[in-house]
């Protein structure tokens, strides 16, 4: 059912975009004030949970340690598992944020019958999260030869490498099919897999199938639907440099692509995909395993009531000197 | 034991598929064996807590407080600023599932609501409802629902069934540490007056005399004289072992449970005796008699409170330093929030071991030392003379508990020690050990009677891996390091792997320990030794 609301709430948009562009002629509207306004709420929307998270205290040093801490001289530290200085934490984030080193941990128990409980290594979705992330940054770069005069050589070369197999005319790039498939098993498996599907809400479908539409709509005006790449181009740069203009002849896939892309950008801060920023904040990763060694201050520590010695010793001073306890008052 | 639990083999047939029912529309079943009794009113009114009354989990009405969704609102708001763990994780989970496999509670028992991220919804779907725009704007679209009683019950029932353990953080992508959220929930539901008793009576307990069990002065006395006259009928050796002792060098803190209950007790003797052999100077305190501290289970305040005892102690005694014993959740404590809520401990000395000169570097700032560090590094330099093959009646796997384990990191030091005081050491399957430990199922104030299938349930994996080493390697005793253990894998034992006991390392420790002047042919628990054995049979 979730699935389903997802999807109507994409088709929606399509339909927006196609009434809007090839009915009404709002090339304008789809192609200048919803990408603008799309990237404005994207970096307002960004930073204000940026600032918000920023803004909520770390009061304890609550490391999740998942290797051998540091101490004895003789006892080899894991500092990328269990950080106790800087350098591991920089480390353990590096490995965390580029290689998702957590999800590749990934089991899978299995009851069986005779043995019990057993577990074996499941990397899927550790493959899946790494194709989509890393495909859709490349993709993502790829795209930066629409925005810049003269193209910088690393695009360029990322460019060539990502169509490396040369098949197809344009060259298919490996990056857009790698972002498509893996897009399509990270629904699939949420589908399939009761336990998932129990738990998958409307927001977790809806930037799944947002993402797809992006994918495909990008594919299909590239090799099937073509549209005029000169315009295309006069169209970001002009955006870019602030002076927009609408070029002739562009072609309806490319309104409905960017249209897409638009609302990822202003749905972006509203949603869960906010895990590309907090995954940075996260205390439990982000935070040396030192707190024996290294004092950590709580900024909103305050007094409480103890059960002071004094009071401890007026209230059992009998029954302590019975018992020939030391005594800091003697009666 | 709880007279309704079913049979091992009927408890273990455990169905993982969720059912068609949409979760937020399940309503919580309180089934006898799967809950723990509210607090009493009286442990409620000693801590100065609001809202006490008599609480029947089982009840219909729960007697909230008029204002109770106000206070529930405020209460996530505070909470929201102050923790930024909290903030954070209400906002990034994906729910790609990788925690859901994780959690005991959910391989024990098949419940979707026992899968971390699930459990965390619990709380995350009352938060999108009041806290954010799609929320508020969408509703149960936005994944978002209005905060009712059977919330609150539910609540109860989930974040009474989780025991903080944090294994699923270490699978979470993004570090989302269940434990973070659960110990918010419960502080959420203390300001409703709604607790558990096995939680909120130690706490008092502790509060007022110094630890869990409310044993006074005298009594905590009786027990290390009683533990002193042990050890000598035991190896002929007699121990001293000072209390409330001014000037010492060091202050010993262990869980209550150590002096009172079995086999506990037996690792009490063994730091006895080794603290004996070594000639440490050193002091139990009768004022904080307690390491363990249950209010790591019940609000930040309450851990601070109990916690404040231990610093105030070691200065009022003059001590240089503190060392800590075995105990789990006691030492998440010491290890990551005692300096921060009771320090700065700059009226003691960073610890400095008289016996080897080591430094403990990793201890400067608190002064506070684990047992298990203290006793490898005596090894390492050679300074006790151990017999291994003492313990030879035992085959030994080690259990991580949880706390020390994704706390900490305490994980070689137990290692290394075992290897070196015990001939049979067999650890069990890799997923199962170290940073990715199963909990005992009973841990954070679960280990109670009433509660006894979840426990059994919760305590499955755990029990699994122990039977694989048992049927491979004979396995016979399962040692550990946390009080809570000792007190509940014996049961859990009984119900799932008859035949293994339950063991402290430092009762495995003075069973190898060869004492000067000693005159000894049983180990702790009076059993001969398997070399004894040997040689009376030749």
């Amino acid at each position: 059912m979730n699935a389903l609301y997802a999807a109507l709430a994409v088709a929606a948009l399509l339909v927006i975009v196609s009434l809007g562009v090839a009915g009404a002629n709002l090339e304008f509207v789809f192609g200048v004030v919803v990408p603008y306004a799309a990237v404005a709420l994207f970096l307002v929307g960004f930073s204000y949970r940026i600032f918000k998270w920023a803004g909520s205290a770390v009061p304890f040093r609550i490391t999740t340690t998942c290797g051998q801490q540091k101490s004895l001289a003789f006892i080899k530290n894991d500092n990328l598992d269990n950080p106790h200085n800087l350098m591991g934490v920089l480390g353990r984030m590096a490995l965390e944020v580029l290689f998702f080193r957590s999800l590749f941990r990934n089991t899978k128990a299995k009851l069986k019958e005779d043995e019990g409980l057993v577990y074996g290594r499941d990397k899927w979705l550790w493959a899946g999260a790494i194709g989509f992330h890393w495909s859709f940054l490349i993709v993502l770069l790829r795209h930066l030869r629409f925005f810049t005069e003269p193209i910088p050589t690393f695009v360029l070369s990322l460019q060539s490498l990502d169509g490396f197999f040369k098949i197809g005319v344009p060259v298919a790039y490996f990056t857009g099919l790698i972002l498509l498939a893996s897009v399509t098993y990270l629904f699939l498996r949420r589908v399939v897999i009761p336990q998932l599907s129990h738990i998958s809400l409307v927001a977790d479908y809806f930037p799944l199938f947002l993402i797809m539409a992006i994918a495909a709509s990008g594919i299909l005006m590239r090799h099937f639907y073509k549209v005029d790449v000169v315009a295309v181009k006069e169209l970001t740069m002009s955006l870019v440099s602030l002076q927009p203009a609408i070029p002739e002849g562009i072609g309806f896939p490319f309104f409905a692509h960017l249209f897409f892309v638009s609302a990822l950008f202003a749905y972006f801060p509203l949603s869960k995909l906010m895990h590309l920023g907090g995954v940075f904040l996260s205390p439990t990763r982000n935070l040396a395993n030192n707190s024996r060694m290294r004092r950590h201050v709580n900024p909103w520590n305050y007094d409480v009531k103890t059960h002071t010695y004094e009071e401890y010793e007026d209230e059992f001073r009998e029954v302590m000197k019975n018992a020939g306890l030391p005594l800091e008052k003697a009666d | 034991m709880s007279d309704h639990i079913a049979k091992p083999e009927e408890l273990s047939k455990i169905d993982y598929r969720p059912g068609d029912v949409v979760w937020m529309d399940r309503r919580v079943e309180f089934r006898k064996g799967t809950y723990s009794y509210g607090s009493n009113p009286d442990s409620v009114k000693y801590l100065e807590l609001p809202y006490a009354r008599k609480f029947n989990p089982a009840d219909e009405d729960w007697q909230l407080p008029e204002n109770w969704k106000e206070i529930i609102h405020e209460g996530l708001k505070d909470r929201l600023k102050k923790y930024r763990s909290l903030q954070v994780f209400m906002d990034i989970c994906v729910r790609c599932g990788a925690c859901a496999d994780k959690c005991h509670f959910f391989l024990g028992s098949g419940d979707p609501k026992n899968m971390p991220v699930l459990r965390a919804e619990l709380l995350r779907s009352v938060y999108r409802n009041d806290f954010t725009a799609a929320g508020k704007l969408l509703g149960k679209l936005a994944g978002g629902r209005e905060l009712t009683p059977e919330v609150i019950k539910e609540w109860f029932y989930y974040f009474y069934q989780c025991t903080e353990c944090r294994r699923c953080s270490v699978f979470c992508p993004y570090g989302i540490d269940t434990a973070e959220i659960t110990m918010m929930g419960r502080e959420l539901l203390h300001l409703l007056g709604i607790g558990i008793d096995w939680v909120t009576t130690p706490a008092s307990n502790c509060f007022r005399t110094g630890n869990h069990l409310g044993i006074l002065p005298h009594g905590f006395k009786d027990s290390v004289d009683f533990a002193v006259d042990d050890l000598e009928d035991l190896t002929g050796v007699r121990v001293e072992a000072p209390v409330n002792k001014k000037g010492a060098e060091v202050l010993f803190v262990v869980p209550s449970a150590d002096y009172f209950a079995e086999p506990h007790y037996y690792g009490f003797l063994g730091y006895m005796a080794l603290f004996h052999e070594v000639g440490l100077d050193y002091t139990f305190s009768t004022y904080a008699s307690e390491g363990g501290n249950f209010g790591l289970f019940h609000s930040s305040d309450m851990m601070k409170r109990l916690n404040a005892k231990i610093y105030a102690e070691a200065k009022r005694l003059g001590v240089k330093w503190i060392i800590g014993g075995e105990c789990g959740h006691m030492w998440r404590v010491l290890h990551q929030y005692m300096d921060t809520m009771n320090g700065p401990a700059d009226f003691l000395e960073e610890p400095v071991s008289p016996i080897t000169g080591t430094k403990f570097e990793n201890a400067k700032s608190t002064k506070m030392v684990h047992i298990c560090e203290f006793t490898a590094d005596l090894i390492h330099n050679g300074k006790i003379k151990l017999d291994p093959s003492r313990n030879d009646h035992w085959k030994v796997t080690f259990h991580d508990s949880c706390n020390t384990a994704r706390g900490m990191g305490i994980l070689e030091e137990p290692r290394y020690i075992l290897r070196n005081v015990c001939n049979f050491f067999h650890e069990m399957p890799e997923n199962t050990i170290k940073e990715q430990t199963f909990c005992c199922g009973s841990g954070s104030g679960l280990g109670n009677d009433e509660n006894l299938e979840a426990r059994m349930r919760g305590g499955f994996p755990r029990a699994s891996a122990v039977r694989y080493v048992h049927d491979k390697h004979d396995v016979n005793l399962l040692c550990c390091i946390c009080a809570i253990d000792k007190a509940t894998l014996p049961t859990l034992m009984n119900y799932w792997v008859p035949g293994v006991e339950v063991g402290a390392l430092h009762e495995l420790v003075a069973n190898a320990l060869v004492m000067e002047g000693e005159s000894r042919t049983t180990d702790l628990r009076q059993q001969p030794f398997a070399n004894q054995e040997e040689k009376e049979d030749a």
